[in-house]
């Protein structure tokens, strides 16, 4: 092959050189003429009956054209539901685009105020009169769980929404058998995604075409114009959505917001194009949050520390609503079927419980309940580990699952193949001088400084197939196309159904059709985020784009070039075996000289087809397709590793260093690969150290303000070294599996590990994240007294 | 509602005269009415640091700012620093080390740093402290510490 090849080479992403001119094209940086603006009216009460709504004095403000209420919007937009197939006990009340009767989360609109300008929508809202009948509010999931609970909702008739078991093997013996057994609770704090760019859509309606165009900062664009078609109750064709630059996704930007809805809503019922961005303070009480959860975990070991059998029991918080349409189940699913899925273990035995809350929905954020099974799964390593007088990471070492060849099941069930644990750990260890740490520790405990080491090791579902949301009747895609152009000048145009909020699978895309084609990359020109100009397929979600996008693509290109390769060799009267293309130009194996160009098979195939001599002319536009549907997706896996220090005078923490080692099979571009990792970790450490929802138990957020809810920020963060095993998946050509969670999955897991490390002189094990100040300070404490 | 105010300020390196609202934030200002978009706000109230534009050469929140406040004032966007050419470096840098993933944490991560390489020699503890009102939830920083380091490397002559 030729010796520039772009396929695992670090090529910077072609965008970025315009995002850092300022030359982004976000949602809320887009013109219209005649342009009107949303503010909402948002409840301020957990739950409460809206009993009369007063917008006369609200209307008559300047500026304001109209002042829309959920009885308003209902004439043109359809109620829906979350339904799972497979989950017919998930039951989550009809939703509309803003609330109809009664409110049931603080944050949930309630009344729109169109205006010229947002400021003057915003200052409307102050008029609006709402009489409320405050009802009783659930909050707290354990509080949802009690029998004689009030409901979240009146449509209800109980708060539980799943309760879902897995037994394999025989746990209960394998208890009563184990040489060492070990048990811990396990709270996980409310989190949400805090996408730097707010949610934001702009809607335009033109009723003669009864066309409706959607600008939305969203990663599934295809998912949305079903969505919206249905609702609107409009042909697909005449709905229109363009995912332009998006600021971060992360999953939040999954679900069809009630918010966004009534943004298109009132697009179609005024016929005026209106715009929604939401501000810091109402995205906090308005984008879905994730991960609430309490566990409480048990493992059995044996003598020679091999892992036997773990029992689970989660609960988990969906918020008031079941996220549409995918559901708020993943978490607490994957929290239970992905726990010890690294590791050889024949027995487990699970049950996990969600219930409905006065709180917004709970839904998609990065990684989706599989760092709640990874940290559960690791803590309760490292207590046995502690039980045995076992290295932690010899502990690990004996434990993993080898399907270096053979395709297998863990015990909740995870399809795994081709991983590569062992090598992971191995270079783990070395890439972090694993045994100079240890002794190092030593040395710092006599000193009184008090530093831990913890490991983390995980599988990442990546490339989900349409077995997930396909079994459950949710129209959500797992399909990736490509379309492939040889455009008339020569260049190639790559449409994918992809999208790309700044992972760079746009380039990898870009990287992997040039050398498929033989072509230069810069004549590759890739469209995506535009159901107008794209392929359907599913988007960004699940750790998909190169690896399913990728794959669709190569499918493409190889057919392309035996579409080129034929019209050349009639052309020049030569096999298409004897030639190949490099460079854009085609050449005769036999000869060093190019015979021709891209551009002059384009000019032909295009202007004078009367020139080739055969019966059919190749197709030069090809459409390729991919799900994996052999598999439910494609496991990844890896090891992590964090390095922390506790002051237990401050309770303060400090992440000292991190290490990744990744096997997402074939690597296409390292520069892309190594940052999706580091920005997950980041995303993960966040988790346990700072972030959280802090909800009263009146259901009020005490900090929605970025002020108030902490994220992790430059001077706290450490640097992430990253290292990668490569062992291409068999189930595509091309070999890539996913990596975009991957950091999200282990971090957590890994600070929880190290921090708890650095606490065993103390005999303190934490158990609420984050890992808060006080919280270190206040389990301190109670060890003391 | 309206109590409008003249203002005569520099925006990049030309004169500019306007009639403002109040209440109105620079970053409003700069993105709604003169259609500059490559400010960027991600929250109003002073942490994220997506609004960060340099006012006199200070890397300042335009969302804790009004309008009015620039009146006889410096103001560079990043139109302006990238017109002028004196970020090029650190853009490039960026691009290269794709220290930016949706890029929307990038402008006012530019703003911060331009401001920080106007002075010494930055360690990258220097730079990480430097950063600390900028939130960006894509990158984890890691590479944007690197590419800052790499071109203050460069201006002081050395090594990175
Ligand atoms: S928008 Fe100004 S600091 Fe966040
Ligand atoms: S690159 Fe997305 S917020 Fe920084």
């Amino acid at each position: 092959m030729t010796a520039n090849l772009k396929t695992g080479a670090s090529l910077p992403r072609r965008t970025a050189a315009r995002l850092v001119a300022g030359k982004g094209r976000y949602t809320d940086d887009i013109q219209v003429a005649g342009l009107l603006h949303v503010a909402f009216v948002r409840s301020s009460y957990p739950h409460a009956r809206l009993k009369r709504i007063e917008t006369r004095a609200a209307a008559d403000m300047p500026g304001v054209v109209a002042v829309l209420t959920g009885n308003d919007l209902a004439k043109v937009c359809a109620p829906w539901q979350t339904q799972l197939a497979l989950l017919p006990s998930h039951l989550s009340p009809p939703q509309m685009p803003m609330a109809q009767g009664e409110a049931c989360w603080q944050g949930e609109a309630i009344v729109a105020v169109v205006a010229t300008s947002r400021a003057l929508a915003e200052d409307a809202t102050e008029s609006v009169e709402i009489e409320w009948e405050e009802l009783p509010v659930v909050a707290d999931v354990q509080a949802a769980a009690l029998a004689d609970a009030p409901v979240v909702h009146s449509a209800m008739t109980s708060n539980l929404g799943l309760d879902h078991t897995v037994s394999t093997g025989d746990a209960e013996a394998a208890f009563r058998q184990a040489a060492v057994t070990v048990e811990h609770t396990f709270s996980f704090d409310r989190q949400t995604g805090v996408t730097l760019e707010p949610r934001t859509i702009l809607a335009e309606f033109d009723p003669r075409l009864q066309q409706l165009t959607i600008h939305h900062s969203h990663q599934v664009p295809h998912q949305m114009r079903d969505i919206f078609a249905a609702q609107l109750k409009l042909p697909l064709s005449n709905v229109r959505v363009v995912a332009p630059d998006v600021g971060g996704a992360f999953g939040l930007k999954l679900a069809a917001y009630p918010d966004e809805m009534a943004v298109a809503t009132i697009a179609v019922l005024l016929e005026r194009p209106v715009k929604f961005c939401a501000d810091r303070l109402e995205a906090f009480v308005s984008d879905n949050h994730a991960r609430e959860a309490k566990v409480h975990g048990r493992m059995a070991v044996d003598a020679d520390g091999r892992l036997t059998a773990m029992d689970v029991s989660v609960v988990s918080g969906f918020g008031a609503y079941s996220a549409y349409p995918r559901g708020s189940v993943g978490e607490a699913l994957q929290a239970v079927h992905m726990v010890a899925a690294p590791y050889k273990m024949a027995h487990l035995r699970g049950r996990v419980r969600g219930y409905f809350q006065n709180k917004p929905p709970s839904g998609v954020l990065r990684a989706v309940g599989q760092p709640i099974a990874t940290t559960v799964t690791e803590q309760l390593l490292d207590l046995a580990a502690r039980r045995l007088s076992l290295d932690p990471a010899e502990l690990r070492r004996r434990n993993y699952v080898d399907t270096a060849t053979a395709t297998a099941r863990s015990a909740g069930g995870i399809v795994l193949a081709e991983l590569s644990l062992e090598r992971c750990h191995d270079r783990l260890l070395q890439l972090m001088d694993y045994a100079t740490l240890r002794q190092q520790q030593r040395m710092h405990r006599d000193k009184g400084i008090y530093r831990g080491i913890g490991l983390a090791a995980f599988i990442e579902q990546t490339a989900v197939g349409p077995t997930l949301y396909g079994a459950q009747n949710v129209r959500a895609s797992a399909q990736e196309t490509c379309r492939l152009t040889l455009e008339a000048d020569g260049a190639i145009r790559c449409a994918t159904s992809i999208t790309d909020q700044g992972q760079g699978t746009s380039t990898a895309l870009a990287q992997i059709v040039a050398d498929a084609l033989g072509v230069d990359i810069e004549t590759v020109e890739i469209a995506t985020g535009d159901t107008q100009l794209t392929p359907f397929g599913g988007g960004a979600w699940a750790s998909r784009g190169t690896a399913l996008g990728g794959e669709a693509a190569l499918r493409a290109a190889r057919k392309l070039k035996e579409s080129v390769l034929g019209i050349a060799g009639a052309l020049l009267q030569t096999e298409p075996d004897l030639l190949k293309i490099e460079d854009g130009r085609i050449y005769n194996t036999a000869s060093p000289l190019p015979q021709m160009s891209l551009a002059d098979i384009a000019t032909t195939a295009y202007f004078k087809a009367h020139l080739v001599a055969l019966t059919e002319l190749p197709a030069l536009e090809i459409t390729e397709s991919f799900a994996p549907r052999d598999l439910p997706y494609v496991a990844a896996n890896g090891i992590q590793a964090a390095h922390v220090e506790v002051d237990v005078e401050l309770g303060t923490i400090r992440v000292l260093d991190f290490w990744v080692v990744d096997d997402c099979g074939r690597v296409i571009n390292p520069l892309l690969v190594d940052e999706q990792i580091r920005g997950g970790v980041v995303q993960g450490i966040g988790a346990a150290l700072y972030e959280q929802c802090i909800y009263g138990a009146d259901g009020q957020l005490e900090n929605g303000s970025l002020v108030d809810y902490l994220v992790p920020m430059a001077s706290e963060m450490p640097d992430i070294h990253v290292a990668h095993v490569q062992t291409p998946t068999s189930a595509t050509t091309l070999g890539a599996r996913g990596v975009g969670e991957a950091g999200t999955v282990g971090a957590a897991a890994a600070i929880w590990t190290a921090v708890n490390d650095a606490l065993t002189p103390f005999g303190v094990v934490l158990s609420e994240q984050p890992f808060t100040p006080e919280r270190v300070l206040d389990a301190l404490a109670a060890r003391k007294d | 509602m309206t109590d409008l105010h003249s203002i005569a300020f520099m925006l990049n390196g030309k004169s500019v005269t306007a009639d403002v609202d109040a209440r109105l934030h620079l970053a409003d200002f700069l993105r709604h009415t003169l259609h500059l978009t490559g400010t960027h706000i991600g929250c109003e109230h002073g942490v994220c640091g997506a609004c960060n534009v340099l006012v006199d050469g200070r890397s300042t929140r335009s969302c804790l700012m009004l309008a009015v406040q620039v009146d006889g004032a410096h103001v560079e966007t990043i139109e302006g620093l990238t017109a002028s050419g004196q970020i090029a470096d650190l853009q490039a840098a960026f691009t290269a080390r794709n220290a930016l993933q949706c890029g929307y944490c990038t402008p006012g991560v530019l703003a911060t740093a331009a401001e920080l390489l106007t002075g010494n020699k930055p360690t990258r503890d220097e730079i990480r402290d430097a950063l600390s009102g900028n939130y960006c939830r894509c990158t984890g920083y890691h590479a944007i510490v690197d590419a800052i380091e790499t071109v203050a490397g460069k201006r002081h002559g050395g090594a990175p």
